[in-house]
């Protein structure tokens, strides 16, 4: 048995992915002198562990890096700060008094005290039940994600003859992948009009390999009762509704699903935290405190990213205000609300104060050409092109920010006026 | 004579529309990228497109069946395929250091496949 394990930590992280990770190691650099890990997986990193392409890093470590090499690099800072892991561990519960009941797989059933508590359990992926595809119920019909870690680290194939419902990024990574490991994959088929991935995921992933991706269309049927046999491919009108006249059948075994991600707020519902209906993950202060003090929320448990450097900077802020909570360092509450305006779908945090420099995320409700994001009337930014499949990242100076003081902000994006 | 060619940036997530103009074979102006990253990109796209590889080798004895690897560099986009299945046909024994490497001269191409994490071996042996 390893050092047994202290009943009081001043910071306890639920979740050892990226979020968990960089919150650790921002708890540590603040001054944490007790932090602990818990993930339910036999070893931290969460999802980068399956992620073997590159393409992580370059805002964080300023290099391209894989999954895995991200996910040891800072696995390594965050050992060699003293912090605890737990692994192969579940929270199955926290009081509003920040009491965690645990089991786990070395220690069987725990209780655990945390002065702060940080959520980082991060999302999962949307199955057919969301979406309610017609059809058999046969084998073969996975998520993306699944078969990522299946092919990766299991040495699984999920079968021979692949469709992919739904272009995010998973499903593009899934489509190159599969190919590379021998497979057919006989096309993309996306219900907007417009990718949900990386347009450079479309491009290296599909393009490079001749893979269509048919936008507008949705899968409407699934054929085979054993096994996914066919499946009938139908074009989607303006409602978004298949149009069966024009509908046609494509032969497969295995029919992936990348149609989005949901945070995974179980332990906040339990909680009663105040959510919020737009980013499905819980409302959060200026320094990521949800409606419970001593909680916090940070990654794809706050808000679906995606890119990875994003999730760890904004977890590394959540980890150093839990830990400045746990040593008693109170801040003047938030006193500017942040609203969503015009196309607008969502925004995080959820309040700003104007004693600090604030950085914001963003997504907008669809995509849009020449537009000027406006935030109040003292910040105006003009972007080339704004999708939903790109969250946008601001900064706001306290200067601007002091002008909104006791007040509501909202942000708007504008197709810029023709003169 | 002039062309234009139309690429899309993958060096970062921003996907940059890059506009490359070709005067007898030879780039004379690329625009549309926002960085340095795009101008290397789209020269060297127009020139040899190369691709970094990441994939999977059999590993025995370690926490997971799989070792994810990847070239040292971006390899021609012509030898994708050969680069992976050699890398399939390989078996490593556990424990592995992240950055090892796995393979000096992959498929002919001159690269070097590494391993991409560490991979410990497992304690259920």
């Amino acid at each position: 048995m390893k050092n047994p394990l202290k009943k009081k930590y001043d910071v306890v992280i639920v979740g050892g992915g990226p979020a968990g990770l960089a919150a650790a190691l921002g708890a540590h650099e603040a001054g944490a002198e007790h932090i602990l890990v818990i993930d339910r997986e036999i070893e931290a990193g969460g999802i980068l562990n399956q992620c073997i392409h590159s393409g992580f890093g370059l805002h964080y470590f300023k290099e391209e890096l894989t999954g895995p090499e991200y996910a040891e690099r800072f696995i390594f800072s965050v050992l060699s700060g003293n912090v605890e892991i737990l692994t192969d561990s579940y929270v199955l519960d926290i009081s509003p008094d920040l009491h965690l009941e645990v089991i786990s797989g070395e220690y069987g059933y725990l209780h655990l005290q945390g002065e702060a508590v940080v959520l980082a359990m991060g999302c999962r992926e949307r199955t057919r039940g969301a979406i309610r595809t017609p059809g058999f119920r046969p084998a073969g019909v996975m998520t993306a994600g699944l078969a990522q870690k299946m092919v990766n680290m299991k040495g699984l194939l999920p079968g021979r003859r692949i469709a992919i419902l739904g272009s995010g990024d998973i499903g593009l990574i899934m489509a190159r992948r599969l190919i590379l490991e021998g497979c057919d994959v006989v096309g993309v088929y996306e219900l907007m009009p417009y990718s949900n991935g990386l347009t450079r995921n479309v491009v290296q992933c599909l393009n490079d390999f001749d893979i269509p991706l048919h936008l507008s269309t949705t899968v409407a049927f699934i054929h085979g009762r054993d096994r996914v046999e066919r499946l009938t491919i139908a074009p989607v009108n303006d409602q978004l509704i298949p149009d069966s006249s024009h509908s046609w059948d494509v032969d497969c075994d295995t029919l992936l699903l990348s149609i989005g991600l949901i945070p995974e707020n179980e332990l906040s519902t339990k909680l009663r935290l105040r959510m919020d209906p737009a980013t499905g993950g819980p409302q959060v202060t200026s320094t990521l405190e949800t409606s419970l003090p001593g909680v916090f929320a940070c990654g794809n448990v706050l808000h679906v990213h995606d890119i990875v450097d994003f999730v760890s900077e904004e977890s590394h802020r959540a980890g150093r205000f839990a830990a400045d909570l746990a040593n008693g360092l109170r801040r003047p509450c938030d006193n500017i609300s942040l609203q969503p305006g015009e196309n607008i779908a969502s925004c995080v945090p959820h309040s700003l104060s104007p004693d600090r420099e604030q950085i914001i995320y963003l997504r907008v409700k669809q995509p849009i050409k020449n537009c000027t994001l406006t935030i109040g009337h003292r910040y105006e930014k003009y972007f080339r092109v704004l999708t939903p499949s790109e969250m946008i990242r601001l900064t706001l100076t306290p200067e601007i920010l002091d002008h909104y003081f006791g007040d509501n902000l909202t942000i708007d994006v504008r197709p810029r006026e023709v003169i | 004579m002039l062309e234009k060619k139309h690429l899309t940036c993958i060096g970062c997530p921003m996907g940059c529309p890059l506009e490359l103009v070709i005067v007898d074979g030879k780039i004379r102006e690329i625009t549309g990228n926002e960085c340095k990253r795009g101008e290397d990109y789209a020269r060297q796209e127009y020139i040899d497109p190369r691709r970094m590889i990441s994939t999977t080798v059999s590993c025995n004895a370690g926490l997971w069946l799989r070792l994810p690897v990847k070239t040292a560099e971006a390899v021609p986009k012509d030898k994708v395929m050969a680069v992976v299945e050699t890398l399939h046909t390989i078996e490593i024994e556990a424990p592995v250091q992240m950055g090892q490497v796995i393979l000096n001269d992959v498929a002919e191409t001159g690269i070097a496949a590494i391993a991409t994490r560490s991979m410990p071996r497992s304690v259920n042996l």
